[in-house]
C-alpha cells in the first residue's frame, strides 16, 4: 500500500501501472512504409522530423552565406563581393535565418515531435492542419528562393521603406515568402494551443506540466497576436510597389516611419518567438541533468507568458533615431528595462535549481551552461541598447549585430542544440559519440565568442552594420571575427558527421529514459509507437519530481479505453493501483 | 459522463477520446483563428485611425463620394445572412436537414448580393477615376492626399471581399456535406464553426460601414 498513497489522485479513474519496454516491435517510423507515407503522414512525429531537416538544409545555406559575408570582410575595401552583391547577401542570410530558421526551429521540428507526448495525447489536435502547415512552409520558402533567382533582394531582412517600395530587386516574392511563411506559423501556434488547452490526458494539470510546454504556449500566443500583424504590413508593402497605394513611400505622400512602426510590432515580439522555446529547452535540461526540481517553476512558466504580453508594448525601442517623438522614445525605453525582468528571474532560478544538485554535464548540459553565458551577455547587452542616449551611439553598429546574434545564436540556437541532444535518442533510437559532441559543444562556443565578442568591440568603436568596406584600423578585428567563423562551421559539420553516423550500422542503440527523466516522453519505447503509448497515461507527480520513485510515474488507465482530462468516474480501485 | 469507446462516433477522429472533446477543440481552434483575423484586419484599422488622426478634413470630403445607400443596403443583406447562418446550425440541431440545405442557400444568396451590390460600387468608382494609388485621376476632392483615404477603402473594402468569396465557398461546401446527410443533432461542428467565420465577416463589415461611409 505503500506506493498507493497519493496515487489515486482525486481522479477516480482506475489505475494501473505499466512498464513498456525500452524499443517498439513497430515504431512510428515503421509504421507506414515508404517515401509516400511519410510526404502525407499526418503523424505530428514525422511533420516534426520533415521539419527538422528542412530547417537544418535551410541553416546550411544560411550559414554558407555567412561565410562568404565574413569572406568579403577580410580586407578593408572590396575582397571578392561588390556592393550590390554584398547587399544580396546580407538580406538574404538574415531573411532566411529568421524565417526560414530561427523562427520555426524549436516549435515546429521538437516542438512538433514532443509536445503531443509530453502532454500523453496521439496527436496534435488538428493533424491535417499540421500537415498544410509543413507544405505551407515549403511554398514559402519556394517563394523566398525563388527571389534568389530573380535578382535577389537588398533591403535587409526589415525590409523598410521607402527603399524598399523602389529597389529594382525582386521584393515582391521575397515579402510574399514571408507571408506565407507567417501562415504556418500560425497555424503551428493555433494547433499547439489547442492541444494544450484540450487533450492533456487525465492529472495532468497546469501546474504538472514540463516548462517546455508552456514556452512552447507563450510561444504560440505570441505567434497568434503579432503575426497576422507582419502578414498586413508585408501586403501593404507589395500592393506599394504593385499599385503604389502610397501609405508608406513619402513620394507618394506616405509615411516610411508607419512602416517601421508596423514591422516592429510585429518583429519586436517575434525575437520571443525566438527565444522562449529556446528557455523551455533549458528549463528540461537543468532540471534532468540536476536532477533536482526546478526552482520557482511558476515563475519560470508565468515569466513567459510576462514575457509575451510586455514584449508587444516595446517595439519603439528600435526606432529611437527613427524621429518618432522624444516622449515616445522615453517610455519605449522604460518598458523596455521592464522586459529585462522576468527574462532575469528565469536565469536566477535555472542557477537556483543546480545548485546543491547531483549536476552530470553531459553534453546537453553542457549546451545549457552555454546558453547561460552566451544569453546573458545577449540580454545585458540588450539593455544597454534599450537605454535611449546609448543606443544613439550604438544603433546601426556591430554592437547591434552582436547583440542579436548573442541572443539568437547564442541563446535560440543554442538552446535548440540542446534541445537536439537531449532527445536526439527518443527521436531516432540511437545515442551520438559523447566525446566528439563535447568536442563539437567546445569549438561552438569558441567560434561564437571569436566571432561575436569582437563584434561588440568594433560597434563601440563605430563600426557600422551592413557595410562591405571599413577603415584600416578595424582590419585584425574583422580578420579575428572571419577566422571565429571558420572554427563554427568546423563544429556543425563535426555535429552533422556524428549525428548521421548514429543513425548508420554501428550506431549505438538507446535506452527508453537514458538520462532518467521523468516527463512523459521518457516513459514511452524509443522510439515512440505510431500512437506515442500503448495506454492513456495519467499524471500523478509533476515533470521535475526527480525524488520519486520511477514506478509512481508509470500508470496508465486501466481498461481500454481513454481518458478525457476532466474525467469524473466516481470510484476507485486500490487493488488495480498496487498491480 | 462516461467514457465508454462504444459510444466513440465515427466522425470521431482517432486522436480524440470523445466527439465532445473534439467539439470543443474545433470550436476553440475557430476562435483563436478568428483572433488572428482581427489581428490582421487591425492593422489595416491602425492605418485607418493613423491617416484619420493626421488628415480629419481628408476623410470628411472623400468620404462624401462614397454611395450611403448602396453601404447600407449592404449592411442589412449580411446582418440578415448571419441570421439564416443561425437559423442553419438551429436546424441542424433539430435534425432538419431539409431547412438547414434552404437557410444555407439563402445565407449564399445574401453573399452573392453583397458582392453584386460591391461591384457596382466599385465599377462606379472606376468610372469616376477614383483607383487606389498612382492610378487615381478624380479630381473632385481638393485634397493632396485624396488617393491614399482610397488606397485604404479599397485595401479595407477588398479584403473583407476576399472574405465574403471565402465564406461563399465553405457554406457551398457545407450545403454539399448537408446534401449528403452528414449533419445530425450530434454533429454538426463544420456548420457551426463556418458560422462563427461568417459572423466575423459581418461584424467586420459593421466596423467598415460607419467608419469609411458615415463620417460628417
Ligand atoms: C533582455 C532582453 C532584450 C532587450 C532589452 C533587447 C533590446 C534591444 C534593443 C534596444 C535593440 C535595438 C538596437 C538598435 O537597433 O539600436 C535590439 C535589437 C535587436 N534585438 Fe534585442 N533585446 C533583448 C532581447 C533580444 C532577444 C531575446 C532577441 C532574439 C532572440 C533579440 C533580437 C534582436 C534583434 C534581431 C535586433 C536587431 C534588429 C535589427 O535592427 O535588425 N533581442 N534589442
Ligand atoms: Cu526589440
Amino acid at each position: 500500500m505503500s506506493t498507493s498513497s497519493g496515487i489515486n489522485a482525486d481522479l477516480g479513474l482506475k489505475l494501473k501501472r505499466f512498464v513498456t519496454p525500452d524499443h517498439p516491435e513497430v515504431n512510428y517510423a515503421q509504421a507506414e512504409k515508404g517515401i509516400k507515407a511519410w510526404l502525407t503522414t499526418v503523424d505530428h512525429k514525422k511533420i516534426g522530423l520533415m521539419y527538422l531537416g528542412a530547417i537544418a538544409f535551410f541553416f546550411f545555406i544560411g550559414g554558407l552565406l555567412a561565410l562568404l559575408l565574413r569572406a568579403e570582410l577580410w580586407t578593408p575595401a572590396k575582397t571578392f563581393l561588390d556592393a550590390d552583391a554584398y547587399n544580396q547577401v546580407f538580406t538574404l542570410h538574415g531573411a532566411i535565418m529568421i524565417f526560414l530558421v530561427l523562427v520555426p526551429s524549436v516549435p515546429a521540428a521538437l516542438g512538433n515531435f514532443f509536445l503531443p507526448i509530453m502532454v500523453g495525447a496521439k496527436d496534435v489536435a488538428f493533424p491535417r492542419l499540421n500537415l498544410l502547415s509543413f507544405y505551407i512552409y515549403l511554398a514559402g520558402a519556394t517563394f523566398s528562393l525563388y527571389s534568389i533567382v530573380t535578382g535577389a533582394v537588398d533591403t535587409g531582412w526589415t525590409f523598410y521603406t521607402p527603399y524598399s517600395a523602389t529597389t529594382g530587386t525582386s521584393v515582391v516574392s521575397m515579402t510574399l515568402g514571408v507571408f506565407i511563411l507567417g501562415f504556418s506559423s500560425i497555424l503551428t501556434g493555433l494547433n499547439f494551443i489547442v492541444t494544450l488547452h484540450k487533450l492533456r490526458v487525465p492529472g495532468l494539470t497546469w501546474g504538472k506540466l514540463p516548462l517546455f510546454c508552456w514556452s512552447l504556449y507563450a510561444t504560440s500566443v505570441i505567434q497568434i497576436l503579432a503575426t497576422p500583424v507582419l502578414a498586413i504590413t508585408l501586403m501593404l508593402l507589395v500592393m506599394e510597389r504593385t499599385l503604389k497605394i502610397g501609405i508608406f513611400d513619402p513620394a507618394l505622400g506616405g509615411d516610411p516611419v508607419l512602416y517601421q512602426h508596423f514591422f516592429w510590432f510585429y518583429s519586436h515580439p517575434a525575437v520571443y518567438i525566438m527565444i522562449l522555446p529556446g528557455f523551455g529547452i533549458i528549463s528540461e535540461i537543468i532540471a534532468i541533468f540536476s536532477k533536482r526540481r526546478i526552482f520557482g517553476y511558476w515563475f519560470i512558466a508565468l515569466s513567459s507568458m510576462a514575457i509575451a504580453l510586455i514584449g508587444f508594448l516595446v517595439w519603439g525601442h528600435h526606432m529611437f533615431v527613427s524621429g518618432q517623438s522624444t516622449l515616445s522614445s522615453i517610455v519605449f525605453s522604460l518598458i523596455t528595462f521592464f522586459v529585462g525582468i522576468p527574462t532575469g528571474i528565469k536565469i536566477f532560478n535555472w542557477v537556483a535549481t543546480m545548485y546543491k544538485g547531483s549536476i552530470s554535464m553531459r553534453t546537453p548540459m553542457w549546451y545549457a551552461m552555454i546558453f547561460l553565458f552566451l544569453f546573458t551577455i545577449g540580454g545585458f547587452t540588450g539593455v544597454t541598447l534599450g537605454t535611449l542616449s546609448v543606443d544613439v551611439h550604438l544603433h546601426d553598429t556591430y554592437y547591434v549585430v552582436a547583440h542579436f546574434h548573442y541572443v539568437m545564436m547564442g541563446g535560440m540556437l543554442i538552446a535548440f542544440l540542446g534541445g537536439l541532444h537531449l532527445w536526439w535518442p527518443k527521436m531516432t533510437g540511437r545515442m551520438y559519440n559523447e566525446r566528439w559532441a563535447n568536442i563539437a559543444a567546445f569549438l561552438i562556443f569558441t567560434g561564437f565568442n571569436m566571432t561575436f565578442f569582437t563584434q561588440f568591440i568594433l560597434g563601440a568603436k563605430g563600426m557600422p552594420r551592413r557595410y562591405y568596406n571599413y577603415i584600416d584600423q578595424f582590419q585584425s578585428l574583422h580578420q579575428f571575427s572571419t577566422v571565429g567563423t571558420w572554427v563554427l562551421a568546423l563544429g556543425f559539420t563535426i555535429i552533422l558527421i556524428y549525428l548521421l553516423q548514429s543513425l548508420g550500422k554501428k550506431g549505438v542503440i538507446a535506452s527508453k529514459n537514458p538520462w532518467n527523466g521523468r516527463s512523459l516522453e521518457w516513459l514511452t519505447t524509443t522510439p515512440p509507437v505510431l500512437e506515442n503509448f500503448t495506454y492513456t497515461p495519467v499524471v500523478i507527480h509533476g515533470p521535475y519530481d526527480f525524488h520519486k520513485p520511477i514506478a509512481e510515474f508509470e500508470y496508465g488507465i486501466e481498461s481500454h479505453g481513454h481518458g478525457h482530462h476532466d474525467a469524473s468516474v466516481h470510484h476507485s480501485n486500490e487493488e488495480s493501483v498496487n498491480a | 459522463m462516461s467514457h465508454n469507446s462504444s459510444a466513440v462516433q465515427s466522425h470521431v477522429a482517432h486522436h480524440f477520446v470523445d466527439s465532445e472533446q473534439q467539439f470543443d477543440a474545433a470550436k476553440f481552434g475557430m476562435w483563436i483563428f478568428l483572433v488572428t483575423e482581427i489581428l490582421f484586419f487591425g492593422g489595416l484599422f491602425a492605418a485607418y485611425i493613423i491617416y484619420r488622426a493626421w488628415y480629419p478634413d481628408l476623410y470628411t470630403m472623400a468620404s462624401t463620394q462614397l454611395d450611403t445607400t448602396m453601404g447600407a443596403i449592404n449592411t442589412g443583406v449580411l446582418i440578415f445572412s448571419s441570421l439564416t447562418m443561425a437559423l442553419s446550425i438551429w436546424a441542424a440541431q433539430h435534425n432538419d436537414k431539409k431547412k438547414t440545405g434552404i437557410f444555407l442557400l439563402v445565407t449564399i444568396a445574401c453573399a452573392f448580393a453583397f458582392m453584386v451590390i460591391k461591384y457596382f460600387e466599385y465599377t462606379h468608382k472606376f468610372h469616376l477615376g477614383i483607383f487606389p494609388g498612382e492610378a487615381y485621376t478624380f479630381t473632385g476632392i481638393d485634397h493632396p492626399k485624396a488617393h491614399i483615404f482610397f488606397s485604404i477603402y479599397y485595401m479595407m473594402t477588398g479584403l473583407h471581399g476576399i472574405h465574403v468569396i471565402i465564406g461563399i465557398g465553405l457554406i457551398f461546401w457545407l450545403w454539399m456535406k448537408n446534401n449528403k446527410g452528414s449533419f445530425n443533432s450530434a454533429y454538426y461542428t463544420p456548420i457551426e464553426i463556418v458560422g462563427l467565420y461568417w459572423h466575423l465577416v459581418d461584424i467586420i463589415w459593421i466596423f467598415l460601414f460607419p467608419l469609411l461611409y458615415l463620417i460628417d
